[in-house]
């Protein structure tokens, strides 16, 4: 959406992808997206989406960019829909919504259960469509052959180019296909780069979304927030290679998550009936049910496999396995097809059972990045955002914007599902205009500077690479990251205490020191090289990983996601803050370290805005968050 | 995990070049099994640890892959002579008895590395058909057109094409003596001719593949759908887009 916007000024534009855009983690988004457009005479409204995407967050978000979102919301399923996106339509031939976690009410637009995938496939044709239109100069002239958009694909970021001053002039990026570094001056750059879940090994991210874009980004200067708000999705397929994401959409559609009473329950999950069956969300939520933000949900399910031992039993192996039953079988297959069958088809196939048929097997996967880097936005009289200002979504390197999961804004302490999907439109939708007034009112363009700062840039990366493909040491990069993940994976996800957090953290130095003797398993030079590659996005991943545990271990209470059974209470009067997190490079044999700091200064096109970590609650006031009774997420019913 | 199954091992034999022009040359392979494990969790471990079957250390085997649920269209190559996705490659069900499997790289397309090949031209090819709607911008301009349920269900199977390939690499049409554009492009005419605000562009889609390398170099063979793992119903584009193109054909000369 970054990208249109900037065409729409006027302004061409570079993208850069590590695959083609087509085939970025955004084709996972499942569920759908939200707007609160009332069709379903519910009595919804933006003021309510606020009210509730707030109270999900727990109350860690800022809530003038929320607002901003919640409001443009019906706007951006709109132009969605001109764009082509297939929503499933009503009777009458409008677009369809749905319920999903943390609200009682139809919100969700949504195209079958791919709508992910349909929503990137309408923005990837729009901006194809700018790569076929030419650049006009001042004069109104077309410059024949110059495109509004060219297109990296398979291209890897690896640095910002800044200049003396610290602002952004550009990138380096490396091309997969032949490793040669590049260096590109640009007047600005956005991150919008996703998430960073591969750090915790499988979970239901792509394999791209190492985070290695945040991580090059906080280590050249950026601050980073909230890194310790980690969604863990309750409903996923284990699974040897990727725990793949059985969408919140299919509770929003009817299904429900049991397990059976007797935990040594040996029939099938079909042939077990209603009264040897335990709908725990059901029980224990009465108001929400199965339809408990993501954090509880997770949270539950843990407890019934981990603590309790009470999962699904399983003959093969002799013990209750970590799954719960996730059950669609009493729903009409005639709506099941129409409205889930993406979804459907992905269990059928990795698992070999048929879901309309059998209950689902499922449990808790890592999915989601609250945190990420730390961006700004100006707040208008009417307490939303003001749009068009550079500062919005704007990093504290100037000239550096991010939007879209890479960014920390607006989903808090947790997210609530088809929120992100949103999340990301919008933030590109603000993005686009902040960079281009941000490149109106530069006193000099990164075209004015002098050559020597990118070829300087490029050097540096290619001597770095050149390094890797050096190193003849005894690590395996990929048994780092799996030590990496398993470390991550159990001792700083659902639940966290803070002995195992300092012995994640000790681990998380062992393999930072040690991923300094990898030895490259591909010492091609010239062409495609992913053990090279690999070893850079190892690098970036420890660091953003000790961000996230080190956040983890300071935060003494229990927030959202994060959940410290030691701590189990919300703690305001201490930590209704953003955690603020900056590099600190190695020096003098020290090594790199996080800095956290409760102000930073955002200075920008002459600008000098001091920020503290205080968060912005000028329109939902915080109370004690539950979900037992109906409506106690929206204020307005409640 | 010690288990039955623990000394079972997947073997596999892979067509190799280590860049494009260079010779291609097979290497066999065997890594431990895992219950669930598809043909990407096989690679990932020859990637961890680039042995042979014969102990030889070899470069690990280069492949391209992202999502690893089939949405994606990233992982697509040549498995036991059947082009899909190797994440859908279920290691029990393609080699239920420890059967070697075969990995090649696509033929349709230039090879860059081992399993990764060049499928930029199915981009271009988007590009020549206008696969778009020209919307007028994206500032406010209220809903897009009503359109009823039945519609959305003809266009949404068509919209779910990854650009994997499968289609053109099993067309005999789509070979080195043709230019012809393939199933694809020619279903996503289709989709945007179907929508109500591309209808109105649709004669400028349908000129795109009017003569060479369009939608008359279809040979009607219909592998295209039997290998399209999102099961679009590609034969049906191929013939609606077919008899849009003729009717342009004989009668466009009338509405110049």
């Amino acid at each position: 959406m970054t990208v249109i916007k900037l065409c729409e000024s006027g302004i061409p534009v570079d993208l850069f992808s590590l695959v083609p855009v087509k085939r970025s983690h955004s084709v996972c988004a499942q569920g759908g997206i939200n707007a609160s457009v009332n069709t379903k005479g519910e009595g919804d409204s933006p003021q309510v989406h606020l009210e509730e995407t707030i109270y999900g967050g727990d109350f860690l978000a800022n809530q003038p960019p929320v607002k901003g979102m919640c409001d443009a919301a019906p706007g951006i399923v709109s132009l969605l829909d001109r764009m082509g996106v297939p929503f499933n339509r009503t009777p009458e031939g409008l677009l369809d919504f749905r319920r999903f976690g943390g609200t009682l009410f139809h919100r969700t637009a949504f195209a079958g259960a791919t709508t992910g995938q349909q929503l990137l496939y309408a923005l990837d044709e729009q901006v194809r469509r700018y790569e076929t239109v030419d650049v006009e100069d001042e004069r109104g002239e077309r410059v024949a052959g110059e495109r509004m958009v060219r297109k990296f694909e398979f291209w890897d970021f690896v640095s910002l180019v800044l200049d003396d001053q610290g602002s952004c002039r550009g990138l380096v990026a490396q091309d997969l296909k032949t490793m040669a570094m590049r260096a590109f001056p640009s007047d600005a750059v956005c991150l919008a780069t996703g998430g960073s879940s591969i750090i915790f090994g499988r979970s239901t991210n792509s394999v791209i979304n190492t985070g290695t874009a945040a991580s090059i980004a906080y280590q050249q200067g950026a601050c980073y927030a909230n890194g310790e708000f980690i969604q863990v999705h309750p409903t996923a397929i284990p699974g040897a290679d990727k725990l793949r994401l059985i969408s919140e959409s299919v509770r929003g559609e009817g299904g429900r998550v049991w397990v059976p009473r007797d935990p040594s329950e040996r029939r099938f999950g079909r042939d077990v009936p209603e009264s040897a069956r335990d709908y725990f969300l059901e029980e224990k939520y009465p108001g929400y049910g199965n339809l408990v933000p993501r954090d509880i949900a997770s949270r539950e399910l843990f407890k019934k496999c981990f603590h309790e031992k009470r999962g699904v039993f399983s003959a093969e192996r002799g013990k209750n396995e970590n799954e719960v039953y996730l059950d669609v079988t009493h729903l009409p297959r005639e709506v099941l097809r129409k409205k889930l069958a993406g979804v459907l088809e992905i269990y059928e196939k990795f698992v070999g059972e048929d879901p309309y048929e059998n209950p689902m097997r499922v449990f808790p996967a890592v999915h989601y990045s609250m945190g990420g880097v730390w961006v700004d936005f100006e707040r208008s009289a009417s307490g939303s955002l003001t749009e068009g200002s550079p500062r919005n979504q704007a990093t504290t390197i100037p000239g550096l914007y991010a939007c879209g999961e890479v960014d920390y804004q607006y989903h808090g302490a947790n997210r609530l599902g088809a929120n992100s999907l949103l999340s990301c439109l919008w933030g590109g939708i603000v993005t686009g205009p902040a960079m281009a007034a941000y490149r109106s009112n530069l006193a000099r363009s990164a075209w004015d500077m002098p050559s020597s700062l990118f070829e300087r840039a490029e050097q540096r990366q290619t001597r770095e690479f050149e390094a890797t493909l050096s190193l003849g040491g005894a690590e395996n990069a990929y048994a780092l990251h799996d030590e990496l993940a398993q470390t991550m994976l159990v001792d700083c996800t659902i639940e966290r205490h803070n002995d195992a957090l300092d012995r994640t953290l000790a681990k998380i130095e062992e393999i930072a020191e040690r991923s300094r003797r990898i030895g490259v398993t591909d010492t091609a030079t010239g062409k495609m090289n992913q053990g090279a590659q690999y070893v850079r996005h190892l690098r970036n991943m420890v660091v953003l990983a000790r961000v996230i545990a080190l956040g983890a271990r300071n935060r003494d209470e229990s927030r959202g996601a994060h959940y410290k059974p030691a701590f189990e209470q919300r703690d305001d009067a201490a930590w209704l803050r953003s955690t603020l997190a900056l590099h600190q490079p190695a020096v003098n044999g020290a090594p790199d370290a996080v800095r956290f700091v409760r102000e930073i200064d955002t200075s920008s096109l002459g600008q000098n805005n001091q920020v503290t970590d205080k968060v912005d609650l000028t329109l939902v006031r915080p109370r004690a968050r539950k979900y037992e009774t109906a409506g106690a997420a929206n204020k307005v019913t409640s | 995990m010690a288990e039955a199954g623990e000394s079972r091992k997947v073997r596999l034999r892979i067509r190799r070049r280590d860049a494009a022009g260079e010779p291609a040359y097979w290497q066999s392979f065997a890594v431990p099994w895992q219950p669930r494990m598809n043909v990407i969790s096989a690679l990932m471990e020859i990637q961890r640890r680039p042995v042979t079957d014969t102990g030889e250390k070899v470069t690990p085997v280069v492949w391209e892959c992202v999502c690893l649920e089939e949405v994606c269209g990233s992982c697509t190559m040549v498995i036991n002579g059947r082009v899909r996705q190797s994440c859908s490659a279920l290691i029990d069900r393609i080699s239920p008895n420890a059967e070697v499997i075969t990995l090649e790289p696509m033929t349709k397309f230039p090879v860059i590395r081992d399993l990764v090949v060049d499928r930029s031209r199915m981009f271009e090819d988007l590009k020549r058909v206008k696969a778009w709607i020209q919307i007028d911008g994206s500032h406010a301009l209220g809903p897009g057109p009503r359109q009823a349920p039945e519609s959305q269900e003809t266009s949404y199977p068509l919209s779910r094409c990854m650009t994997c390939g499968c289609c053109l690499e099993a067309c005999p049409q789509v070979n080195p003596s043709s230019d012809f554009v393939g199933p694809a492009a020619i279903s996503q005419v289709r989709l945007f001719n179907l929508h109500p605000s591309g209808a109105m562009h649709a004669d400028e889609r349908l000129e795109a593949v009017m003569g060479a390398g369009g939608v008359e170099g279809c040979g009607k063979a219909q592998n295209c759908v039997e290998v399209c793992p999102k099961e679009i119903p590609l034969v049906d584009s191929l013939a609606a887009v077919g008899r849009d193109a003729t009717k342009r054909m004989l009668l466009g000369w009338l509405l110049k």
